[in-house]
C-alpha cells in the first residue's frame, strides 16, 4: 500500500471517544493526538491519514471520497442523507434527538415555529406526525429560541438534560436515539476492502467486549 | 433570488475548454472502436422526451429529472439516462429488428443536483443495450466488454462489484414472506445503511436461525468463494439459480480473462425496483463515485409494450476522464504568421502543410497585438514577412 487510509475525525464532542476507540483497537494514535492543532495528521508507521473536520461535514468528504472512512454522528447521518456506507455502530457518544419547548405550551396552532440545526431530521419528523411546521435554522445555542420568543419548540441533540434543564426547558417528545457510526465511500469500500475490513473487524472486537461489560 | 451575473451558469452545468475536448474526443474515439469491435450499433435519441414515458420508465429519481412544458402544456424531461430512450426505439422503430439486438451510444443525460456542487447535472454517457438477450452469456459480455473499453481507454486500476437481485429477493422473500417486508429490509441495502439492516433484523420475529441468516448475508463480498456461504444461506430454487448464474458469469467472465478485475457483492442494491437480475458497478482508484454500473433490467421494456429481456451498461464519461487524470498535451499546429505582400506563398505553404496532415494556423501579422504571446504556444512558428521565408524555433 502506498497510499495512506484517509480518515475522517469529527472534532469536538465526539472526537476524544472515537481516540479512545482507535487506540483500544490497537491503532498508534501518538498521545499528543488530542491536543494537536493540524487539520491533518499523518501516521506514516499505520499507513494512515486523519483529517479533523467539523461532525457535520464528516461525511460530506466520505461522500466526495476525499477521505476513505469516517466517523459520523447518526444525527449528521440523518440530516445529510449523504451517499455513504453505514457500517458500524460504534455506541459511542450515546444521546437523542428530540423535541423541546418552554413547560406548559402549546405548538402555534396557525404557523407553528421549530428552531433546529437539523431542519431536514425536524421537518421530516413533524411530517410523519401528520403537521406542517415552519423550520427556523440556527447553527448553536438553540435553547435561546423558545426563551426569547423566536420559535415554539426546538429540535436539537440532548445527552444529559442538564442544558435544557439549567434554561428552564422540557423534552415534549423523543425522535430517536443517536450514536456514532463508521462510514465508509462506496469506491473506497472496494478499492480499499481489505483495510477497511480489518479495521471494521477491529473496531468490532473492542465494540463486543465493552457491550458485554455494560 | 440574484440575477444571475455573465459568467455564471445553471448549478451543475460546465464548459469544456478546447484541451479538455481533446482529451475527451480522444477518449470518445477510442471507447467507440472498442465497441464496434463488438459488433455493437451506435444511435441516437433526441434530448428532450415525454414525461410519461421516458422520464416515468426511467431508473433516474424523479427530483433529479429536470422538468419542463410544451405549448401544449405536456411535461417533458430533459433526458436523465439512454437507457429508457432506447428501450423506446427498441419497441417502436426498431421492433421489427432480429433479437437480441446490440446497440451503444455516446449522449449527454441530465440529472438536476439537490444540494451542492461537485457533480455535474449534465454529463456525457457512454454506453451499451444488449437488448432480447436473458442468457448468462449476455450478462457476461456487457461486463467483459465495460472491462475492455475501460482498458482501452486507458485506466489501469479499476475493480467491478457484481451483485444479484434475484438472490437478494429470493433470500429476503424464504424468511421475510411478504413483498412490503422484502421490500423494507432491500431498503437498508439500497440506503447503504448496514447499521439500520442489522437493527431492523434483530427486532423481526424470526427464528435465531434465520435472523443469524440474514445477519451472515451482510458477509457475502469478496472472491469466488462466498457462493459457497450463499449455497448454504439459501433453500429456494430462484436462490440457487441466482447462484448459479453467478458461478456461470464466472467462468464466463474467466474465459475472457477479465476475472481479475470482478468482485462478487451480493449486497449490491443499486436501484430499488429497476434491475432485475446481475447488477454491477465500476469503480476507480482515483475517485470518490463510481465511474460506472449497469445490470439487467428485464421488466423495463414492459412499460414500452414489448416482453424482451436486456441488460446494459453505461460509463460516466466525465468521471472516467478525471479518473484518468490525461497528461496535459502541448499544442502539437503549427503557425504561419504573414504580411500583405506574402500571402500567397503563405496560403500556398499550409495548404501543402495541411495536406501532409499536419494542423496549421495561418495568421496574419496585423491581426495580433502581442506576437510573443501569442506564437509561445505553438509548437513552430514560420514567418513569412519583409524580404524572406524565415524558420523561427
Amino acid at each position: 500500500m502506498t497510499e495512506p487510509l484517509t480518515i475522517a475525525m469529527p472534532k469536538g464532542r465526539i472526537f476524544e471517544e472515537a481516540v479512545q476507540l482507535l487506540r483500544e483497537a490497537d491503532y498508534p494514535l501518538p498521545p499528543e493526538f488530542e491536543d494537536s492543532r493540524k487539520l491533518i495528521i499523518d501516521i506514516e508507521e499505520a499507513e494512515l491519514r486523519f483529517i479533523l473536520a467539523k461532525p457535520m461535514d464528516v461525511p460530506t468528504y466520505v461522500e466526495h471520497g476525499v477521505a476513505d472512512v469516517g466517523i459520523a454522528g447518526k444525527d449528521v447521518m440523518l440530516e445529510e442523507k449523504r451517499d455513504v456506507y453505514e457500517v458500524l455502530d460504534l455506541y459511542i457518544s450515546q444521546c437523542h434527538l428530540a423535541v423541546a419547548g418552554l413547560p406548559n405550551t402549546e405548538l402555534d396552532p396557525v404557523a407553528p415555529k421549530i428552531a433546529t440545526k437539523y431542519p431536514n431530521v425536524a421537518s421530516a419528523y413533524f411530517r410523519s406526525q401528520g403537521k406542517q411546521v415552519e423550520i427556523i435554522k440556527l447553527n448553536g445555542s438553540i435553547e435561546l429560541a423558545p426563551l426569547i420568543g423566536l420559535a415554539d419548540r426546538i429540535v436539537d441533540i440532548v445527552s444529559t438534560g442538564r442544558t435544557l434543564d439549567e434554561n428552564g426547558l422540557v423534552e415534549t417528545e423523543k425522535i430517536t436515539d443517536i450514536t456514532s457510526r463508521f462510514i465508509v465511500n462506496p469506491v473506497s469500500y472496494r478499492m480499499k476492502a481489505t483495510v477497511i475490513d480489518e479495521m471494521v473487524t477491529r473496531l468490532e472486537k473492542v465494540i463486543v467486549q465493552k457491550e458485554r461489560v455494560i | 433570488m440574484a440575477k444571475p451575473l455573465v459568467f455564471e451558469k445553471p448549478l451543475g452545468m460546465r464548459d469544456t475548454l478546447p484541451d479538455l475536448y481533446e482529451v475527451k474526443s480522444n477518449v470518445r474515439v477510442t471507447m467507440e472502436e472498442a465497441v464496434r469491435q463488438w459488433g455493437y450499433r451506435f444511435m441516437d435519441t433526441p434530448t428532450l422526451e415525454y414525461y410519461d414515458t421516458v422520464g416515468e420508465a426511467s431508473a433516474t429519481l424523479d427530483r433529479q429529472l429536470f422538468k419542463l412544458l410544451d405549448q401544449e402544456g405536456k411535461t417533458l424531461v430533459l433526458r436523465p439516462d439512454m437507457t429508457a430512450p432506447i428501450a423506446r426505439v427498441a419497441a417502436s422503430s426498431l421492433q421489427s429488428e432480429a433479437l437480441p439486438m446490440r446497440l451503444a451510444y455516446m449522449a449527454k443525460v441530465f440529472r438536476a443536483q439537490q444540494q451542492e456542487g461537485g457533480r455535474p447535472a449534465e454529463f456525457e454517457q457512454f454506453g451499451i443495450e444488449l437488448i432480447g438477450d436473458g442468457t448468462v452469456s449476455a450478462d457476461g459480455e456487457v461486463i467483459a466488454l465495460m472491462t475492455d473499453t475501460l482498458q482501452q481507454a486507458g485506466l489501469d486500476h479499476f475493480q467491478v462489484a457484481v451483485g444479484h437481485l434475484g438472490f437478494v429477493d429470493a433470500l429476503f422473500k424464504e424468511i421475510l414472506g411478504n413483498d412490503s417486508r422484502v421490500r423494507r429490509l432491500k431498503r437498508f441495502l439500497y440506503e447503504k445503511n448496514y447499521v439500520g439492516y442489522r437493527q431492523h433484523v434483530k427486532q423481526l420475529p424470526l427464528s435465531s436461525i434465520d435472523q443469524r441468516r440474514l445477519l451472515d448475508f451482510l458477509q457475502l463480498r469478496g472472491d469466488a468463494s462466498i457462493l459457497e456461504r450463499a449455497e448454504e444461506l439459501i433453500s429456494s430454487t430462484p436462490g440457487y439459480q441466482a447462484i448459479e448464474e453467478l458461478t456461470m458469469l464466472r467462468e464466463f467472465l474467466e474465459a475472457y480473462g477479465v476475472s481479475d478485475v470482478i468482485l462478487l457483492d451480493l449486497t449490491l442494491v443499486s436501484h430499488m425496483t429497476y434491475y432485475t437480475g446481475v447488477v454491477f458497478e465500476g469503480y476507480a482508484e482515483e475517485l470518490g463515485f463510481p465511474i460506472s454500473n449497469g445490470g439487467r433490467y428485464d421488466t423495463l421494456l414492459s412499460k414500452f409494450n414489448i416482453e424482451a429481456q436486456a441488460t446494459g451498461f453505461g460509463v460516466h464519461l466525465d468521471y472516467l476522464i478525471e479518473a484518468l487524470q490525461p497528461k496535459e498535451q502541448g499544442r502539437s499546429s503549427q503557425c504561419v504568421i504573414f504580411t500583405e505582400e506574402h500571402r500567397k506563398e503563405a496560403i500556398a505553404f499550409s495548404v501543402d502543410k495541411r495536406k501532409d496532415g499536419i494542423q496549421v494556423v495561418l495568421q496574419d501579422l496585423k491581426g495580433v497585438k502581442d506576437l510573443d504571446a501569442f506564437t509561445e504556444t505553438f509548437s513552430d512558428v514560420t514567418y513569412f514577412i519583409g524580404s524572406k521565408k524565415e524558420g523561427k524555433r
